[in-house]
């Protein structure tokens, strides 16, 4: 009985070594710490409604996210995500207004920024540019053909069934269905990614292409299908924001790049790929919304805001260089 | 003080954690000497070179250079001193021109602002003429392995040093390139340069140099002078035991030849070797020798589905193999160790058990495409016991252990298939001595089980200890095979290079073939 008490005691002891190691707990900390701060601060911090206002700011986005870490991880890298979410937003809402009913609409939205993703992945497997490059000439050409398809202004869907809104507008019970999609998005996608067989792939492509190849596995298919999974995501992330916003502009989604490959690097995953997980990115994240609504809270002129992003991605990324040099 | 030696080590040491790379050695370099230092990898050789070259500092011991104790800080502080390192492994910025490499080190201390292209090619002319005609304004990467091995060496003579330091130079030369070295290396000498001459080639050393020291484990052996010592003395100091120690026991001559386990006939890729015939039984280890570049790992590659074959049929235990990809092979049972450990052979960020299971993740994948973690683990644990991996779990990431214990990772990698043939690619290339010896137990071990085990290696000894038989590769064809009787440096080098071994050093290159 004593000597069960002692092996339970040191699994348990184990397995908080374990957590604390990992880089998701020093943000986890960050986190909490930076919330108890601005709670003692400010009596608004701590209410449902900042939270919520919180979750939703960055729900939408983190579903970019996730497919921006996976790529992160096989060793690429996707500029183009905002121009994307745009696109399917601008492709959706046209063909509503042509007639179509918004739940196809939303499907082609979908399926025209994956067929973006798979030009890509073509032109990084088969023609053999890298992905840098590559989603940067899509961001650019992308974010032409949004222009070009609302002719430079808004698309207005107010007409949008309510049953389509409610999606982005909606909530069950006071939670928003945005933020359900987003956590079961996640909480799917941060399993396989540690679980599945197909994404173990992914780190194995990511952390030595060489090697992954001399192990059989097809590297170019898996850089092609991370590719297409970025920019599907992308689009799915569009159609819910039309939703909740009832409109499409052309311009939407500009920088939002920068925000996310931010997110996933303050989370841990590395632009040399081989590293990353997709909770360590939603932290990242929710870092960064934290930090926003505590500026606001505190009334700190929005001007100042992307320069303390700015450097909190520097701290973060200076941060765990260090670690990580002192462990090796 | 003119008396005193060029270059002088006392009892210097250093280790890397719990690896001591070299205790108490020393070492005395005379001006105008040529000096080889042997010894087997892992001895202690290059430890020492990249202390006297900067990259590392001793932790214990003096470092004298013309009498006087001396702190070699950093390359540039060596260089200083007049001492240029010519590594093994190629350091040229590929993306640069031939001359632009060659006068580096001059660009870097220049102080004017803008570069004087024509003063860098007049420059590297000079000093690449003397050894081959490179173009200078060629880019780098558009040379071969030895052009660019030949480059390396022209930008340590632009140093004007008093010191060179040639760790195995001619491991990628050609004959005729390598010639031309040794005349360089010749000419240095006269003009009062003292060289450091890092080979494993026994005839070279005793036709160029006028004295050897040998190291052993990261000590001190012996300093002889060439004239009185031989080859096979050198060879006992460097090993320390005699070779039947080192190498597992072979098949024994009157053993019944093996079923035909794998048999390659006709084999081309069209660019890098032609019509290549292989056989294969059970029970023996077959080596495969030759120069580098002469189209070993590419021959095994094209078996193995990495690169595409032109023609030629490969039949593993009677099956006719149509194989497209790697992953073909691997299904079929032939797996390829490759000769780069950490370019291509691990993933160092990943843990040991996903290195293991990195061949076959469909064996341990169950419902849902999920994989089965405690299958994984299972499979690493009992693999890695099998090999000896001193690790501290198999979620400790490969970068974590050392060379000889990621080598084998490497192959637990390949074992976890069970595979029916191994072609292992420099099995042994850069780790330890005591881990050398139990991977050479290993290969033997599956040998006799009947797993078919083919080394590629370049070197001499471990072909002619380990395998049974040999078969020599020379610019893209089997120049020839030898059966343990014949197996010696000597048949080997000359099959590998078509020359006779006793005229390549006369300077009378002469094609047998």
């Amino acid at each position: 009985m004593h000597a069960e008490i002692k092996v339970a005691d040191a699994s348990r002891r184990a397995s908080f070594a374990r957590f604390a190691s990992m880089r998701e707990a020093g943000l986890i900390v960050i986190i909490l710490a930076l919330c108890i701060a601005m709670s003692l601060a400010s009596p608004h911090f701590l209410t449902w409604g900042n939270f919520r206002a919180m979750l939703m700011s960055f729900s939408i986005e983190g579903i970019v996210v996730v497919g921006m870490t996976i790529l992160l991880i096989v060793g690429g890298i996707d500029l183009s995500v905002g121009s994307v979410v745009c696109f399917s937003m601008v492709v959706s809402g046209a063909l509503f207004l042509a007639g179509l009913d918004p739940w196809t609409a939303s499907l082609i939205g979908i399926a025209v920024s994956a067929l973006i993703g798979a030009v890509m992945g073509f032109f990084v497997t088969v023609v053999g540019l890298n992905h840098f490059i590559t989603s940067l000439a899509a961001m650019v050409i992308v974010r032409g053909l949004c222009l070009v398809i609302t002719k430079g202004t808004p698309l207005s869907l107010f007409t949008l069934p309510p049953e389509f809104k409610a999606i982005g507008q909606g909530n069950l019970q006071g939670v928003p269905y945005v933020i359900i999609i987003f956590v079961v998005v996640v909480a799917i996608f941060d399993f396989l990614l540690r679980r599945a067989t197909a994404f173990r792939k992914v780190f194995y492509t990511g952390s030595n292409e060489k090697a992954a190849q001399f192990s059989g596995i097809k590297t170019n298919q898996v850089k092609f299908w991370v590719t297409v999974l970025c920019a599907t995501l992308s689009g799915f992330a569009g159609v819910i924001y039309m939703a909740r916003f009832g409109a499409a502009t052309p311009t939407f989604g500009a920088g939002m790049e920068l925000n996310v490959i931010a997110a996933a690097v303050i989370g841990g995953a590395s632009l040399k790929g081989g590293s990353g997980t997709i909770f360590g990115a939603i932290l990242g994240m929710a870092l960064l919304s934290v930090v926003t609504s505590s500026l606001i809270l505190l009334d700190i002129s929005v001007y100042w805001q992307d320069m303390i992003k700015g450097c909190i991605l520097l701290a973060a990324v200076s941060a765990d260089h260090f670690l990580h040099r002192k462990k090796s | 003080m003119s008396d005193a030696p060029i270059l002088q080590i006392r009892s210097l040491s250093k280790a890397f954690g719990p690896v001591q790379a070299l205790s108490g050695v020393q070492f005395e370099l005379r001006r105008g000497e040529v000096h080889a230092l042997c010894g087997e990898n892992g001895a202690g050789k290059s430890t020492l070179m990249n202390m006297i070259g900067g990259i590392l500092q001793p932790d214990e011991g003096d470092i004298l250079i013309d009498g006087k104790p001396m702190t070699i800080a950093s390359p540039a502080a060596a260089q200083k001193m007049g001492i240029a390192l010519v590594h093994q492994e190629i350091a040229l910025c590929q993306d640069a021109t031939v001359a632009e490499n060659i006068c580096m080190a001059a660009i870097n201390s220049r102080r004017a602002p803008l570069m004087n292209f024509q003063q860098v090619h007049a420059d590297a002319e000079k000093a690449m003429n003397r050894l081959a005609p490179i173009a200078v304004r060629t880019k780098v990467a558009d040379l071969s392995i030895s052009s660019q091995q030949l480059v390396e060496i022209a930008k340590a003579l632009t140093l004007d040093c008093k010191v060179l330091i040639l760790d195995e130079p001619t491991a990628a030369l050609t004959e005729t390139e390598a010639q031309r070295l040794f005349a360089i290396v010749r000419g240095l000498k006269q003009r009062g340069i003292s060289v450091i001459y890092i080979s494993h080639r026994m005839a070279e050393i005793f036709s160029l140099c006028d004295r050897v020291t040998v190291f052993r484990d990261g000590r001190y052996v012996a300093t002889e002078a060439i004239e009185a010592t031989s080859p096979n003395d050198v060879v006992r100091k460097m090993v320390g035991r005699e070779i039947t120690q080192l190498y597992p026991d072979k098949l024994p001559a009157d053993a019944k030849p093996g079923r035909a386990l794998l048999s390659v006939s006709g084999l081309s890729d069209g660019t890098r070797f032609t019509n290549v015939d292989l056989d294969l039984r059970t029970g023996e280890i077959l080596g495969i020798g030759g120069l580098i570049g002469a189209g070993r790992s590419e021959i095994a590659q094209t078996i193995c589905g990495l690169r595409p074959a032109t023609a030629g049929s490969v039949v593993l235990d009677g099956k006719n193999l149509a194989i497209r990809s790697y992953a073909d092979a691997v299904r079929a049972g032939l797996v390829y160790l490759s000769e780069d450990r950490k370019g291509s052979g691990v993933f160092l960020d990943l843990s040991i058990a996903a290195n293991v299971s990195a061949l076959d993740l469909g064996k341990l994948t169950g419902r849902f495409g999920l994989l089965d973690r405690r299958a994984e683990a299972d499979q690493a644990t009992s693999l890695a016991r099998q090999l000896g991996v001193r690790m501290s779990g198999i979620d400790a990431a490969v970068s974590t252990l050392s060379g000889g214990n990621q080598q084998k990772v490497a192959i637990a990698k390949q074992l976890s298939v069970a595979p029916k043939v191994i072609i292992m690619d420099e099995p042994t290339r850069g780790i330890d001595v005591g881990a050398k010896v139990e991977i050479h137990r290993l290969l033997r071990d599956l040998a006799n089980q009947g797993v078919g085990i083919i080394v590629i290696s370049s070197e001499l000894p471990e072909l002619i200890g380990l395998c049974d038989r040999v078969a020599v590769v020379r610019e893209g064809r089997i120049a020839g095979e030898l059966g343990t009787g014949q197996l010696n440096e000597e048949t080997i080098i000359m099959l590998a290079s078509g020359v006779q071994p006793n005229a390549v050093y006369e300077g009378q290159a002469q094609n047998v073939a």
